[in-house]
């Protein structure tokens, strides 16, 4: 009973590489078959072993990360987000992805539809999403162009998000002149589901119906997976068509329904549709279910008359779904979808063949074992090579003794700048004035669950309604570090989330991270990929935070312009007891001591002030110890846990300066402090971005019970002044009143924007 | 009291809605569906936030013929206990239980930020056990929030003490600072001529629970539950 592919439009080699592919990807294609493939099972191989799909540059090194612990109830890569288990039959779902190569055209439905994606990433899993983070970069802030992306994607987040009804809670955003051509918009969403309850996606059952639901099927998106995978050129603009368009009210609908769905015995399995469209979902769950799929392309619902069957495999248009239906289930589900208006079409049965089958008007078009496909199947694997970037050479020529140090009494020279004027500067830097111009444009309190609205901490703090505990989530990444030493760099990232979260009062639980890297196919760049890998794996061990999964974004880089900086994302989730209340940043009362945990260092490389008011590009990594950062937190944890702060922030960008004039700000308060270490530089005990420091208050009269706990834990702390009622003094020198700055730093971002 | 929250299509803030007089209140709760003509005997129709139909149109332009709202419509004729919040009120407008329109922030950007509301009078079922002297801190979340309406409609809102709430500062002064959508003399609730509608673009709900740490909303429910026992 073969039945006989179309032989019409057998493929060539050079539509292989018109569609990315390389030669000896085509060869490979045709020994599987055992023939030359026709078009349309060209298409679908290209968006499968598309980089975006297959992770064929970076499965070698994702392996290495950490996937085991405790709490893990999924496998990394195993399902479409990570899953671990929070106690009280219920599961976390959480993951972050990336929206670059979209948002850098388009970037209002670019940004838009990076948020709609990872949400169906988390419901397709039968968890209800309950909270949303992003983490943004983009060119030079005075750039007109730069003020276009960012007003577009913000919008784009805001409008998809807000009208879908997940708050916003948390997230990241610098500027640096790298991102000009490539800016980076990475979503993570994080649901909660019962445990038991939650989704796979699998094809099991033969003779089970394949239903498709949601958005019908248009040409857009047509390989936005292929699209994903390529350098940006001046071609790109061509590549319109590439991007997808949003429609948060669809989505909203979908998630409503898929939950009605998953309260009926009925559902087999379902996946969303992300890139490479119906050809990915049908493919990835019969492959892992080891079953095969009979596809009917003309019965899928479609938004345009005389879609080519590769249209219709290939399109990415967005809120879709794709269900496997136990037997009997149908009228049930059609019930649902009719109730929530949506369309939907069963298109396909579940079979024993191990191959997607897809057809057209009864034309057998496409045949393909599906494990060939995917990864961990037949897709490619390929161990790069790699080499260390000609550009370490000048950061290791750093010398940190020819910048002038700044003076806060009076100037021994006249090269020195006052450090309240850098002070000023740096309150209104655009990587670290506030955001609020940003995080006001999107909806932050639907849900009524944000605790950290009106009880603000480095890590966002979410109730989980119906559970006495909330989660601490986080996304971190400060790229510049991990330019000037990928594997530093990359611990680095994962301590400051793991240390937002402990400064929150929680417990870090898991990781997902977002690998935004330039092209894989440069030496130098895979050696950034390399040892950002290696020393993020080295941190999650440390931490006990296993890597659940995450995406990779390679090619983020144009034709004329370098890489970005290798910008590894991490996003954290942690729990918080929620029988008390969460640890919070500000100070709270006038005349509460303010204490340094953590060492002070006569450090200022990569820090912010060393690149805005010395101009200085190329400098190492910041001071960091991983045994320190850790035991640094358990201090701050054991702190937390016998009541003794009143406030706990960690130093970052912007050194101690900044994290003293956050925890101020919010009240309305001062701080009066005194460096009290002669050996220490002014610049690198205000400015400096040592790593490991988190700066603390305390009830006067508690301070030497807080010395008690903490001696003995190995980590230095030091009283270093006083909280005012507005007044700013560091070793007696004004440094004005609280006001001076409030205004400047809020409106900021408002002003650069302008 | 039983409480009816009402779901269209895109309503977003519904739960929260339930969570807050369910939990909070200890209310009884049914949710209405748009398709439905059954309000089930509800003392108080909510209706809740959100984009409901994708709002893409105009806020609330579509739900405003949806099948519940006629039943809503009739129920408010009849004196009926009807309650919108944000894309409630926005609603409310549209289908002409309230007079005046929420047209676009002026800032032409969506805004969702803490703010302050001041009670103007306690001659209404949200407003009956308010300090009219303090400001209360409530969250806003719209794109489309400015209130406006004709000056004769102005002039007969205030005859008629149907301005609820108006934007102000943490001291309880109206300023133009403190007014973030542009509304008209900042007005940031009303109700309608008889005193059983009542819409507001401020979220209550997101103002009850102290795991949030911002209970200034309760006090409107408290009112609403007050009169409503009262009056049954």
């Amino acid at each position: 009973m073969t039945e006989q592919v179309s032989q019409k439009n057998l493929a060539t080699v050079e539509q292989a590489q018109q569609l990315g592919l390389r030669i000896e990807e085509f060869e490979k294609i045709k020994e599987i078959l055992g023939r030359t493939p026709n078009f349309t099972e060209l298409s679908v191989y290209s968006v499968m072993w598309s980089e975006h799909c297959s992770y064929k540059n970076s499965i070698v090194w994702l392996k290495t990360l950490p996937k085991e612990g405790d709490k893990m109830l999924a496998k990394a890569g195993e399902e479409n987000a990570g899953l671990i288990d929070i106690g009280d039959g219920l599961a976390c779902a959480f993951k972050i992805e990336s929206h670059n190569h979209p948002s850098a055209l388009e970037p209002y439905q670019g940004a838009a539809t990076g948020v709609g994606g990872i949400n169906r990433d988390i419901f397709s899993m039968g968890a209800r999403p309950i909270a949303q983070l992003n983490s943004l970069r983009f060119g030079n802030i005075n750039h007109e162009r730069t003020k276009w992306l960012v007003k577009g994607v913000v919008k784009g987040i805001g409008d998809y998000g807000n009208a879908f009804g997940i708050p916003t809670v948390g997230g990241e955003v610098y500027f640096d002149d790298c991102y000009q051509i490539n800016p980076l918009v990475n979503a993570m969403s994080v649901g909660i589901a019962k445990v038991g309850k939650t989704v796979s996606a699998i094809a099991e059952g033969v003779g089970n119906p394949v239903y498709i639901y949601g958005s019908s099927t248009g040409k857009d998106g047509i390989h936005g997976a292929a699209f994903a995978s390529k350098d940006i050129t001046e071609d790109s603009a061509k590549d319109l068509p590439s991007v997808q368009v949003g429609d948060p009210f669809w989505e909203k609908l979908i998630l409503e329904a898929t939950m009605e769905l998953l309260e009926t015995d009925g559902v087999v399995g379902m996946q969303d549709m992300g890139a490479a469209g119906i050809t990915c979902s049908t493919s990835e769950m019969s492959a892992k279910s080891g079953t095969g799929m009979k596809v009917w392309l003309d019965k899928v619902p479609m938004r345009q008359a005389d879609m080519k069957d590769w249209e219709i495999l290939l399109s990415e248009s967005q809120e879709r779904m794709l269900v496997v239906v136990r037997k009997g289930f149908e009228k049930q589900f059609e019930q649902i979808f009719e109730k929530w208006d949506l369309t939907y079409a069963q298109i396909g049965e579940v079979t024993d063949t191990a191959r997607v089958q897809y057809y057209m008007h009864g034309e057998l078009v496409a045949d393909i074992p599906g494990e060939s496909l995917v990864l961990g199947g037949g897709a490619p694997v390929y161990h790069r090579e790699y080499e260390e970037p000609t550009y370490l050479k000048e950061i290791a020529k750093f010398d940190i003794q020819t910048i002038s140090d700044v003076f806060i009494e009076k100037a021994i020279n006249q090269n020195q700048k006052s450090a309240v004027e850098v002070a000023k500067a740096l309150a209104t830097h655009p990587n670290i004035c506030s955001r609020n111009w940003i995080y006001n444009q999107y909806d932050s309190m639907v849900g009524t669950i944000n605790q950290s609205t009106n009880a603000p901490s480095d890590a966002a703090v979410v109730k989980v309604k119906g559970a006495r505990k909330s989660i601490a989530m986080t996304v971190d990444c400060n790229s510049r570090y991990i330019y000037a030493d990928p594997f530093k760099g990359a611990m680095i990232a994962v301590s400051e989330a793991a240390r937002n979260i402990v400064c929150s009062g929680g417990d870090p639980a898991a990781v997902t991270n977002c690998l935004n890297f330039g092209n894989p196919y440069n030496k130098e760049v895979y050696w950034q990929f390399v040892h950002a890998i290696k020393g993020m794996g080295e941190a999650c061990k440390r931490f006990d935070t296993p890597v659940t999964g995450g995406n990779v974004s390679f090619y983020n880089q144009s034709s004329d312009n370098d890489a970005v900086f290798p910008t590894p994302t991490i996003g954290m989730v942690g729990l918080v007891d929620a029988s008390k209340p969460h640890m919070t940043l500000d100070f709270k009362n006038v005349g509460d001591t303010i204490y340094l945990l953590g060492q002070s260092q006569n450090d200022i490389a990569s820090s912010q002030y060393l690149v805005s008011q010395h101009g200085v590009q190329y400098s190492p990594a910041p001071y960091f110890n991983l045994e320190e950062e850790y035991a640094l937190q358990q201090a701050v944890k054991k702190a937390i846990a016998n009541n003794s702060l009143l406030s706990a922030h960690d130093c970052s960008e912007g050194g101690l300066f900044i994290a003293l004039l956050e925890s101020a700000m919010y009240r309305g308060l001062g701080f009066d402090i005194v460096k009290s270490d002669e050996s220490l530089r002014n610049d690198a005990f205000l400015f400096g971005e040592a790593q490991s420091r988190v700066v603390v208050s305390v009830n006067t009269a508690h301070a030497a019970n807080l010395e008690q706990i903490i001696a003995g834990l190995g980590v230095s702390f030091q009283k270093i002044g006083t909280v005012t009622s507005g007044d700013l003094r560091i070793n007696g020198v004004s440094f004005g009143t609280i006001q001076d700055y409030k205004t400047p730093y809020q409106t900021a971002l408002t002003n650069y924007l302008a | 009291m039983k409480v009816g929250v009402v779901i269209f299509p895109g309503s977003n803030c519904d739960q929260d809605a339930v969570y807050a007089f369910q939990h909070e209140f200890s209310c009884e709760v049914v949710t209405l569906w748009h398709k439905d003509h059954d309000l089930q005997g509800v003392d108080l129709v909510f209706l809740p936030g959100g984009f409901s139909y994708g709002d893409y149109l105009r806020s609330g332009a579509i739900a405003r013929f949806s099948p519940i709202m006629q039943n809503v419509i009739e129920f408010a004729g009849k004196g009926g206990l009807v309650f919108g919040v944000c894309n409630g009120f926005q609603v409310l407008c549209e289908s002409g239980l309230l007079p005046g329109a929420l047209l676009r922030n002026t800032s032409v950007k969506f805004n969702c930020q803490n703010v302050f509301i001041k009670p103007q009078t306690n001659n209404s079922l949200i407003t009956n056990q308010l300090d009219l002297n303090k400001a209360l801190k409530i969250p806003i979340a719209h794109g489309e929030g400015r209130f406006y309406c004709d000056e004769q409609t102005l002039a007969s809102l205030k005859t008629n003490d149907q301005i609820l709430f108006t934007y102000c500062n943490e001291q309880g002064i109206v300023t133009p600072e403190s007014n973030p959508n542009g509304s008209l003399e900042n007005i940031a609730g009303i109700c309608n001529h008889t005193r059983n509608v009542f819409g507001m673009m401020p979220h209550p709900e997101r103002a009850v629970d102290a795991d949030l740490y911002n209970t200034d909303g309760r006090g409107l429910f408290e009112s609403v539950l007050q009169l409503a026992s009262a009056s049954r």
